[in-house]
């Protein structure tokens, strides 16, 4: 039920349709890197990366530890300067910036610390100066940001006291703030039981059929990729394998990357 | 300030504060009435942003500043440790960020080196330390009409600053990732703040005393911390913390005859420890 009204709120937002264009996407917007690569310091940590996401598909991105998982993510924030091309194309065709919205891995907020989820999306989002008393409008427009995850009840949470599952939704309504072409979370699976996964999941896919927008995800959580999942890409140095769920979780390439049995099978 | 001085102080029930009273207490009275939010401001980025060892560091280098300064002579000592305050606040940044050490060892070891340089600097050729013994006690009651207009225009410049990026400063300190996701500049916050401490601390070293100036950028806003349960709670506390045990230190000491800073540092410290009883959960 609750639910139900999650879902009615944020199809309440869909934008209009753009006519389908011809394009490198072939009228979809997407995201393309080509041989993509970092080096930090003396250590290669990914190399030759070739990837193509599509707006409204739902990409993981698996690998092992130290795969280079988060590295590539930030990478494709701009956080780490890397080699090769990146290029993201609107449905018209045209070559532009993206904006991206990015979920952290394992957000750390001291429990002690005064700031509200109020304060954290003022911060992020107004010029409003967070230590003067909030301006009814600007409350207003963080709950219509916090509604998108059914997280009006937070408003006045302090962040640290948030459960994993809470402060994820919290930080999703914070990327989704201004709505990004590409929305990107580090391993959001992890410190969150089953039913949450659950929840964020088809919170995701909501998203992305209202918001057509591409979403690319690190996890170490295999269970639930089918049928969440359009695509995922296993990350071991560069791409060792990319289809749907079901294709690379069976594949060679997943058995050698984590040490399993030939006969081993989803 | 005959404003002040003759028609705002005798309504205070004291009798330094009359027209005939004792200007320098008057002096010593406005100049805490402008540090203490000043610091009660800045100690809420310190704490939260966990810099309160970095902090005590930049007072460190202060004091280095002012001991170049004094070599300078009568040309110039105050732009002079300013100038060094400001230049070792943004080296500092950038060391800290570069260093693939633990924050705290790089700032052990700024501190230690600025510390050594000021002394070395303020002793060669056998020069007395005793010149250099106002900076590291500080005395309120020698401030000069003209500093305290310094000092306000200080208070000035930091409400600019709060008001233009502090929400700016508070993302990257407690979220550098999710800051630098949204574009933020990171760094160039970092040591906008580091200077803003550098030149508070310069200019008011004089006044509170090294010793414990870093106390005033400490304990107001960890005090408020215990009790705050938003930004705005949080910033109201310090500063009103703070110019409570600003008015109460420089009243006691001035009856008893205590160093001003340490005696405000002394009520910051009740503060803090009532605070703590009375914690949030």
């Amino acid at each position: 039920m609750e639910k139900e009204k999650l879902y009615q709120n944020i199809r309440t937002r869909q934008p209009k349709h753009a006519p389908p264009p011809p394009g490198s996407c072939h009228g979809a917007c997407c995201l393309r890197g080509t041989d993509l690569g970092l080096r930090l310091g003396d250590e290669t940590v990914f190399q030759h990366v070739d990837l193509h996401i599509h707006c409204g598909e739902i990409v993981a991105l698996i690998g092992p530890n130290g795969a280079g998982k988060s590295s590539l993510l930030k990478a494709i924030l701009g956080q780490y300067p890397h080699t090769g091309q990146l290029d993201f194309f609107l449905s018209t065709g045209d070559r532009a910036q993206p904006v991206f919205g990015y979920v952290p891995q394992n957000p750390v907020f001291d429990r002690n610390d005064p700031i509200s989820v109020l304060d954290l999306f003022i911060a992020c989002i107004a010029r409003w100066p967070v230590f003067l008393p909030v301006p009814k409008t600007l409350r207003e427009k963080v709950l219509a940001c916090l509604a998108r995850v059914h997280g009006e009840k937070l408003i006045d949470r302090r962040v640290g006291t948030l459960s994993g599952g809470e402060l994820q939704r919290v930080l999703l309504a914070l990327a989704l703030e201004p709505v990004p072409h590409i929305l990107i979370l580090d391993e959001p699976m992890s410190g969150v039981d089953i039913d949450g996964m659950k929840l964020l999941l088809d919170m995701l896919d909501e998203i992305r059929r209202s918001y057509d927008l591409s979403i690319l995800m690190s996890t170490h959580d295999f269970t639930m990729l089918d049928p969440y999942v359009d695509k995922v890409l296993l990350l071991n140095d560069t791409i060792q394998a990319a289809g749907a769920p079901r294709e690379v979780l069976n594949s060679d390439a997943f058995r050698t990357a984590f040490h399993l049995g030939k006969e081993w099978r989803v | 300030m005959e404003v002040i001085y003759n028609g705002l102080f005798p309504l205070l029930p004291f009798s330094w504060a009359q027209p005939d009273g004792f200007l320098f207490m008057k002096n010593a009275f406005l100049a805490i009435l402008v540090i203490t939010p000043l610091f009660g401001l800045l100690s809420t980025m310190v704490v939260t942003n966990r810099m309160s060892f970095f902090s005590d560091a930049l007072g460190h280098s202060a004091f280095t500043g002012m001991a170049i300064g004094a070599l300078a002579g009568a040309l110039a000592p105050i732009p002079c440790a300013i100038a060094f305050a400001v230049t070792f606040a943004l080296l500092f940044t950038v060391a800290r960020r570069r260093a693939r050490m633990s924050s705290d060892t790089v700032i052990g070891v700024f501190s230690s080196t600025a510390v050594a340089l000021g002394i070395f600097i303020a002793t060669w050729g056998g020069q007395s330390f005793t010149k250099f013994n106002t900076l590291l006690i500080g005395d309120v009651l020698s401030v000069a009409p003209v500093e305290i207009g310094l000092l306000a225009l200080l208070l000035v410049v930091v409400a600019i600053l709060w008001l233009l990026a502090l929400n700016r400063m508070l993302l990257s300190g407690v979220h550098g990732a999710l800051a630098d996701s949204r574009g933020i500049p990171v760094a160039v916050y970092e040591g906008v703040f580091s200077v803003a401490i550098a030149l508070v601390v310069t200019l008011s070293m004089s006044w509170i005393g090294l010793l414990v100036i870093n106390s005033m950028l400490v304990l107001p806003g960890a005090a408020a911390r215990n009790l705050a349960r938003n930004m705005r709670q949080y910033h109201l506390f310090s500063v009103l913390g703070a110019l409570t045990a600003g008015i109460a230190g420089v009243l006691t000491s001035f009856e008893i005859g205590s160093s001003a800073g340490a005696t405000i540092t002394l009520y910051l410290a009740v503060f803090f420890a009532l605070s703590f009883l009375g914690r949030k959960t």
